[in-house]
């Protein structure tokens, strides 16, 4: 029983990692770039929702929709000033461009919002799951987390192979110069792309805030490294990878810390992740690229 | 690339050597007239050590193509071998200063170059964003296991356990390493002689890496490394070699970072640490020596010099990075650099040769 | 491969130049900067500075993740200084407060910068590790300083641990207005034995924090003496404290009565939070780090219902000093001071009142101030008493260390309250 409160709690985390990682392999898998500012996009949607809630009295679910605005917008004006002018740039400067803006969103944060934590109580105010005669209890939050996460996975799923903007994407993912060549307004998608991933961001941020309730600047940065390593170790690109890299990084961080000892967790979840990666070099479900000379 | 009286590379050589011997120059001049203040001059050393970082981890991303996210690691590596030998070295009676810290820094390099090497081997079986993610790994990690490292040191020698400071099983000795305290009570033996000294070795250690024949397979596996293995070139080899030389160059400037301040932690050689270095290489551009000094002397001042304006001052070193990074590419700019230049040009139509572009 | 492939940038002769013209920009206003620093840098404060206005110098975390304790600082000095500067007596203050990121290097930096502002006296630093660091650095330019809060006994040094080893020599101008950690996890132990409050113990500590694993180490070595069992040991780092989950179960697998936590109040927050989300209800006991639980914007005080803490300072105290205190925190800052502003606050007062027993004046080097001030803290005739010393006098020890006793609270209807009453 304790493994398998320990299974739905990693479950429950790595969701979490999941939405976050879908949200980076979207941008990345389009735009070809590691969108590091990501975590302090979620940090920003959380502060949205938070702040509606709280000092404007809105609905919780008001509040969401809000930071899904919020948020979308934020992505978009960023991909604008600060991502388009560098299409053509070699990516390790936009990989730069996109710590200089997470560093800003940061500093931002906390000129606005002061360095103190705010607590994200009772978003999701429904009862617990108790099974086994309360032997397990399965936190509304989680059974939430997860079901969101199961949700946003197949819905991008559908979205990028059925929907012609969908095939737009995939095709800019291909070959951007075809891509353009065939008539694909490339910009436009690349900026669609933003503003679904930033949309992602502000959701993961409020599922986070709601399981974890503590909000402060720096609430992104550790989730959006930890997310950016599940989407590398799901196979970065792929969507259902970023899903079951986030999914695998919770359960093994819970089982690790469980099993193994709290002390040495993070060592452990980083090799067992570099072991992944040695024996997959392209990531679980990543497709190995043949390099044409 | 037409050959003047030098050839692009020799002329980019001697200015690399240049700039930091003028710089030296100038500093120590400067400060013996009274004109550094306390703020600067506090910072020579870190500057130095921040200048080796960067230019090890040149090797890493801008000669040998690999993107590395852990080069922080390497650097803690160096700085508690570092602070763990000197501390041995001051029970065994050694007092002179010079003395303890070369042979600091030349363990501390070998340490971080063998745990450099070691990595290495799994690391460069993969590629890109892979390889990317887990040199980030290995400096969690090696953050992770310092964090319950605990060593010590008494008349009967060295201690090490992986508990906690009293299983060290020591009375009476000195406390090296003491976990998440990290290393306290180190002597201060950095100077920025020393560092400007470590700065050249580096260089030199990179440059003539980069221009020998072994350089030249580095730079070929990284512009095509099917063409590269195709005539016949090691490429894991190649790529295992800088790799290795960066790290161990990356221990060597830890140590100096170590011994300019009476303390370090574990957990200051982050992940943030580690971008840092990445930034102060991609802003003095790939490969590009020099660049990477001014940058990294330029980036560490710099948060220093915004302190007037306190609560904005991260604020504006954000939007600073990203100015630098995106105004080059923006049509504006090059239109009216174009336009400057062409009218220089007609002016003086010699200056239009400079080459040395991109390499070095 | 996508990222690296593409190296051979078209706009790099440009970006080349708009780097070096930007270098250029920061080159020249290092200059300035020396420039106008040099004028008003060296030994000669005087002719900045009215004869009778101390330089105080500030340096604590005012961004980056432990901001919240840097500001408290800061804003908690700053009271006292304008309260001071508004009576208008001989002693007058100017404070400059500046930002370490929570970092050592960053620290050494804030302070040469102080330096070069002409600081006489130093007040921090907030954190314990940069306050290491920068304890050697005012050790040897013999420059006074007391620290609000940079509770490890690196920062004062000269203190062996149970076994006799020594880490760090005695700084002997560097003194503390906080307990000392291993203090605090001593004092935590005892009271827990003699108060009866649990013998099956849990501890859930940051092992990545100077600060936690100190309070951790020593309450662990003094446990046993007071008959305490210790089932349950486990630690997070700043890396993953968000999901606890498994820290709690093991202690409720242990069987533990009480769980301990020797931590900050931003991961106790999250623990409570998820302890009560499993239905998991221990007596909780936690440290002076536990304080601000109760302003976290937005946290249901229910949660912290009955945790215990010991702690120096409690906002919602009665006695009309740390009231007047608190109403001016608020009218400025908005907030309720934490432990840290009113510790920052008495570092103020005690400064003040030790310049004035040493009477030394505003025109004199910082290093006789220094000693002279020194001299005063450790005469054993110099007496503080304030917001965080529980209304008794306190003293210093030529260690370095304060003699004050925490009080031991517990948190009920969402205030504190004296726990043996």
């Amino acid at each position: 029983m304790e493994a398998l409160t320990n299974f739905i709690n990693g479950l429950s985390l790595g969701s979490v990692y999941a939405i976050i990682a879908l949200g980076y392999t979207m941008v990345y898998g389009i735009a070809k770039m590691l969108n590091f500012a990501h975590g302090d996009v979620i940090m920003v949607g959380a502060y949205i929702c938070f702040c509606s809630v709280s000092y404007l009295g809105l609905h919780p679910l008001l509040g969401v929709l809000l930071s899904i605005v919020g948020c979308t917008v934020l992505g978009m004006v960023v991909e604008r000033l600060a991502y388009k002018p560098l299409r053509n740039a070699p990516s390790l400067n936009v990989l730069i461009t996109a710590i200089g803006v997470s560093y800003f969103l940061q500093n931002a944060a906390l000129l606005i919002m002061g360095s103190d934590p705010k607590s994200f109580s009772s978003i999701i105010s429904l009862p617990a799951l108790n099974l086994f005669d309360g032997a397990l209890t399965i936190s509304a939050t989680a059974v939430l987390t997860i079901v969101a996460c199961v949700i946003i996975m197949v819905a991008l799923v559908m979205f990028t192979t059925k929907t012609k903007m969908g095939k737009a994407m995939r095709a800019c993912s291909e070959d951007r110069d075809a891509a353009q060549l065939m008539g694909i307004n490339v910009n436009g998608t690349i900026s669609m792309v933003f503003a679904i991933g930033s949309g992602l961001a502000a959701i993961a941020g409020v599922l986070m805030c709601a399981a974890y309730p503590t909000l402060m600047p720096t609430t992104g940065s550790m989730p959006g490294i930890k997310a950016f390593t599940a989407a590398v170790l799901g196979g970065i690109g792929s969507i259902p990878g970023a899903a079951l890299g986030g999914v695998l990084l919770g359960v093994i961080e819970i089982f690790a810390r469980a099993y193994i000892g709290t002390q040495l967790a993070d060592a452990v979840v980083f090799a067992v992740l570099i072991v992944m990666l040695l024996i997959r070099p392209a990531g679980l479900l990543g497709k190995p690229v043949n390099e044409k000379v | 690339m037409g050959i003047k009286v030098l050839s692009p590379q020799a002329r980019s050589t001697v200015f690399t050597y240049a700039i930091v011997v003028v710089a030296f120059v100038a500093v120590t001049v400067l400060d013996g007239m009274g004109f550094i203040s306390h703020s600067l001059s506090g910072q020579l050393v870190p500057i130095c050590a921040y200048v080796c970082l960067a230019v090890s981890l040149n090797l890493v991303v801008g000669v040998s193509g690999e993107l590395s996210l852990g080069h922080a690691g390497f650097m803690s590596v160096g700085a508690f071998t570092g602070v763990v030998v000197a501390g041995c070295l001051t029970q065994a009676g050694i007092e002179s200063e010079l003395l303890l810290f070369v042979i600091s820094a030349v363990v501390g390099a070998l340490a971080a170059g063998i745990i450099g090497f070691l990595v290495g081997i799994p690391v460069m079986r993969l590629r890109g964003d892979y390889l990317a993610i887990v040199t980030l790994a290995f400096g969690e990690i090696i953050k992770n296991l310092l964090n319950n490292f605990y060593v010590g040191v008494d008349a009967a020698g060295l201690h090490f356990s992986m508990k906690d400071s009293s299983s060290l099983g020591m009375t009476q000795g000195t406390i090296l390493i003491n976990g998440p305290k990290g290393a306290v009570g180190i002597d201060k033996i950095s100077t920025f002689v020393i560092g400007v000294v470590l700065v050249l070795i580096t260089v030199a250690v990179v440059l003539n890496l980069m221009h020998s024949r072994d350089g030249r397979a580095i730079m070929a596996v990284r512009d095509n490394r099917i063409a590269a293995e195709s005539v016949g070139i090691n490429v894991t080899k190649y790529r295992l070699m800088a790799f290795t030389v960066a790290s161990a160059l990356a221990g060597a400037a830890g140590v100096l970072y170590a011994m300019n301040y009476s303390t370090i932690t574990p957990s200051q050689f982050d992940f943030n640490q580690s971008i840092l270095i990445l930034v102060y290489v991609v802003l003095g551009g790939m490969g590009n020596i020099w660049g990477s000094i001014i940058s990294a002397a330029f980036l560490t001042v710099l948060p220093e010099l915004l302190r007037p304006i306190n609560d904005y001052r991260m604020l504006l070193y954000a939007v600073v990075l990203i100015l630098v990074m995106v105004v080059p590419h923006l049509k504006i700019y090059q239109r009216v650099t174009e336009a400057v230049r062409s009218r220089l040009a007609h002016k003086k139509p010699a200056v239009a040769t400079e080459g040395g572009e991109g390499d070095e | 491969m996508s990222s690296l492939n593409g190296m051979s940038f078209n706009p790099a002769m440009n970006r080349r130049g708009f780097i070096a013209g930007v270098a250029g920009l920061g080159a020249m206003s290092i200059l300035a900067g020396c420039n106008s620093e040099s004028s008003g840098t060296p030994a000669g404060s005087g002719e900045a500075t009215s004869a009778a206005t101390f330089k105080i110098g500030g340096i604590g975390p005012t961004t980056g993740s432990a901001a919240i304790y840097g500001n408290a600082c800061k804003n908690g000095a700053q009271i006292a200084i304008d309260e001071i500067n508004a009576e208008g007596g001989d002693v007058q203050f100017e404070m400059n407060f500046q930002d370490d990121e929570n970092d050592a290097e960053r620290s050494v930096n804030a302070y040469n910068n102080l330096k070069d502002w002409g600081m006489q006296i130093l007040m921090g630093t907030t954190t314990s590790t940069p306050c290491v660091a920068v304890s050697s650095e005012t050790n040897a330019d013999n420059l006074f300083q007391l620290t609000p809060s940079g509770s490890s006994t690196d920062v004062i040094g000269g203190q062996p641990d149970a076994d006799g080893n020594v880490a760090e020599p005695r700084k002997e101008n560097v003194f503390q207005m906080c307990f000392t950690d291993p203090n605090q996890g001593a004092a935590s132990a005892q009271y827990i034995s003699e108060q009866g409050l649990g013998t099956k113990i849990a501890i859930i500590y940051n092992n990545a924090d100077t600060y936690s694993t100190g309070i951790y180490q020593s309450f662990k070595s003094e446990a046993e003496e007071y008959g305490l069992e210790i089932v349950s040991e486990t630690t997070f780092t700043d890396d993953s404290a968000t999901d606890f989950s498994v820290q709690l179960n093991d202690a409720k697998n242990a069987g533990a009565d009480l769980v301990f936590l020797p931590i900050y109040y931003t991961p106790i927050s999250l623990i409570l939070a998820q302890a009560n989300q499993m239905g998991y209800a221990p007596k909780w006991f936690g440290v002076d780090g536990m304080d601000g639980l109760l302003t976290v914007e937005g946290f249901d005080t229910q949660l912290a219902e009955g945790c215990m803490l010991l702690t120096p300072f409690v906002a919602t105290a009665e006695d009309e000093a740390t009231q007047a205190f608190v109403q001016k925190y608020e009218e400025d800052y908005g907030e309720t001071p934490n432990q840290f502003a009113a510790d920052s606050y008495d570092c103020i007062y005690a400064i003040k009142q030790a310049i004035e027993q040493a009477e030394v004046t505003a025109d004199m080097d910082f290093s006789e101030i220094c000693d002279a001030l020194v001299e005063v803290f450790t005469s054993g005739d110099f007496s503080y008493t304030g917001l965080t010393t529980g209304g008794e006098a306190a003293t210093w020890s030529d260690t370095g260390e304060i003699s004050k006793q925490p009080m031991g609270m517990v948190i009920q209807d969402g205030v504190y309250m004296p726990l043996d009453a």
